[in-house]
């Protein structure tokens, strides 16, 4: 009986959950939806609590304030342009979280309590899939927990972007591989002796976790800053499926719906990243794909004879105050320099003046999918000014200024023609097809991909060099002026 | 574990149909709320923290707890204040 109402239970939480994510197709609904499935969340750890009538610890309250505490003061007060970092280390949390049950559960196994064999958490007799489930759930669980902290230190820039890598690290991660293979032919070899002799089992899951651990750094440390969207987005993926090994470790619906659910939408992401890359995700997991770009990396400005074209803040003000359609193409350096209200202050002057603005955001513009709206909503930019790539492609041809904003491969034109370029057949925003195109830059630093940008050499082209932010605000001044 | 198994296939169907259709503006609450939505181990976390097991149990599961509760009402709260940012048209 029991059983069966936190089953209803876990069943009405699981439909919640799939109510709240289709809620998110919509900024309309998004917030509603995200409530849903909190509300979800809730009925789920009630119905554990009461219904199985654990509620006694003491220490289970400490857990959950001490746990809710942390995740309410990271969600509060961590700066919403650390998002990327933010969304990296919850990642990895929920990671290590289905790790360390599925830890537990093995140590119950091990010590199996006879006191607890009545009751409604008993559990059943320990078998290879068992211990097969478990040693799964802590490899995907540990993985993910250690790769997030990894890409974390990337994102904040506490590891360096570029990808790292020494000799000998694929072998090591071969030999990684191998040795959490060896950890699964330990349990099974070893199950029917779990009581009589545990040391096996133990130290396959000790081993096992210490395995994932470095499997997680040498998973990501490889990977360049420009490919962190589509790792974010796996590890996502990742925290997901760890979640519902968990679930088939404990025999809970709950948690292998809710698993799959996660696993699924962090894979669609990754496909979607990988997609707006033109790359595979073996491509991008094998990594080695551009880094920081560093001063050694300035080349000259000019190419094939051609030399680029400079400009300055009144002349791009008089252009754009007298432009019918501007568009704004966000990157990397638009969030590195912060210049988003900068940016929407100008939009807002503009729009006054009769300028239609748009913004064109590409799949991978910044660090994590979705990076540049994120930024642009907590500059106030209304969502319907911003366009997907495919939406707002064709109508550059009828755009007076696109306005670049620190973003670079994701409107370089050799990726439509140029086979010997790296970033060959990546989808990009033909902003060349525009009147004409500014580029706010630092300085000719090429971009993530290392290679230079042809766009910044055509004849529309004109270059406003200086900090985004900087650029932006006089070119503000200089429009109230015209 | 054949009907664990029939069901994590079906829930991943359902995943992939609901989450294709996502719009690009809302991928990042989409991942940190579906991040927390798989910080559902809290319920496994609870019952292992609760257990009569031994002493490595208990603290493995209390861990767990207090891991997963981050995961959870951080994911759910960053994910809302991020979502209350995105909106249409201003008034004025």
């Amino acid at each position: 009986m029991i059983e069966t109402l936190i089953d209803i239970a876990y069943l009405v939480a699981a439909s919640f959950f799939i109510f709240g994510m289709k809620r998110l197709q919509s900024p309309a609904t998004a917030r509603q939806g995200n409530r849903l499935s909190a509300i979800a969340m809730f009925i789920a750890v009630l119905a554990t609590m009461f219904v199985a009538d654990i509620l006694t610890p003491v220490e289970m309250l400490i857990g959950v304030v001490l746990g809710g505490g942390i995740g309410l003061l990271l969600a509060r007060r961590v700066e919403l342009t650390s998002m990327p970092e933010l969304v990296g280390a919850l990642n990895g949390f929920g990671g290590l979280a289905s790790a360390l049950v599925a830890g537990a559960e093995l140590s119950r196994y091990l010590t199996n309590d006879s006191s607890a064999q009545a009751s409604t958490l008993a559990i059943a007799d320990f078998d290879p899939s068992v211990g097969i489930t478990i040693l799964l759930s802590v490899l995907i669980g540990v993985v993910t927990f250690s790769g997030s902290f990894i890409a974390v230190g990337k994102l904040s820039g506490k590891i360096s972007g570029n990808p790292i890598s020494f000799p000998g690290m694929r072998l090591l991660t071969l030999l990684l591989a191998a040795g959490a293979i060896g950890a699964f032919v330990m349990v099974v070899m070893n199950y029917s002796t779990i009581l009589s002799e545990p040391d096996p089992i133990l130290w396959s899951l000790v081993g096992m976790a210490g395995i994932a651990f470095f499997l997680g750094i040498l998973l990501v440390i490889p990977i360049g800053g420009a490919d962190m969207p589509v790792v974010v987005a796996l590890l996502n993926s990742y925290s997901g499926l760890a979640a519902a090994a968990t679930g088939f470790v404990l025999d809970n619906t709950a948690l292998i719906v809710s698993g799959a659910l996660v696993g699924a939408s962090g894979l669609i992401l990754t496909k979607i990243m990988c997609d707006a890359m033109n790359r595979s995700l073996l491509n991008v997991l094998l990594g080695g794909f551009g880094g920081d770009a560093d001063d050694s990396m300035v080349s000259s400005a000019s190419q094939d004879g051609k030399s680029i074209n400079q400009t300055s803040a009144d002349d791009v003000a008089i252009m754009l105050s007298y432009a019918d359609q501007v568009v704004v193409v966000p990157g990397y350096g638009m969030a590195v320099a912060q210049a988003q209200h900068q940016v929407r202050e100008l939009a807002d002057l503009l729009q006054s003046k009769g300028v239609r603005v748009k913004y064109a955001i590409h799949p991978v513009a910044g660090r994590m999918p979705g990076h540049m709206n994120v930024l642009l909503a907590e500059a106030n930019v209304p969502y319907d000014q911003l366009y997907e790539m495919d939406d707002i492609n064709g109508d550059f041809d009828n755009t007076d200024v696109s306005l670049i904003i620190g973003a670079n491969d994701v409107v370089n034109p050799a990726a439509r023609h140029d086979k010997a370029s790296p970033i060959y057949g990546m989808p990009i925003l033909n902003v060349d097809n525009s009147r004409n195109v500014i580029v706010l830059k630092r300085s000719m630093r090429p971009g993530y991909s290392g290679v230079q940008n042809e766009l910044f050499f055509n004849d529309n082209t004109r270059m406003l060099f200086g900090d985004a932010k900087d650029s932006i605000s006089s070119l503000t001044e200089e429009v109230k002026l015209v | 574990m054949l009907e664990n198994l029939i069901v994590f296939v079906l829930a991943s169907f359902i995943g992939f149909e609901v989450i294709s259709k996502v719009p690009q503006t809302l991928h990042t609450p989409l991942m940190s709320g579906t991040n927390a939505i798989s910080g559902i181990a809290i319920v496994g976390a609870l019952m292992a923290a609760a257990m009569a097991g031994g002493d490595w149990a208990k603290w493995l599961g209390f861990a767990a707890l207090v891991v997963a509760t981050i995961n959870v009402i951080g994911g759910f709260m960053v994910t809302d204040r991020m979502l209350q940012m995105f909106k249409k048209k201003e008034k004025n």
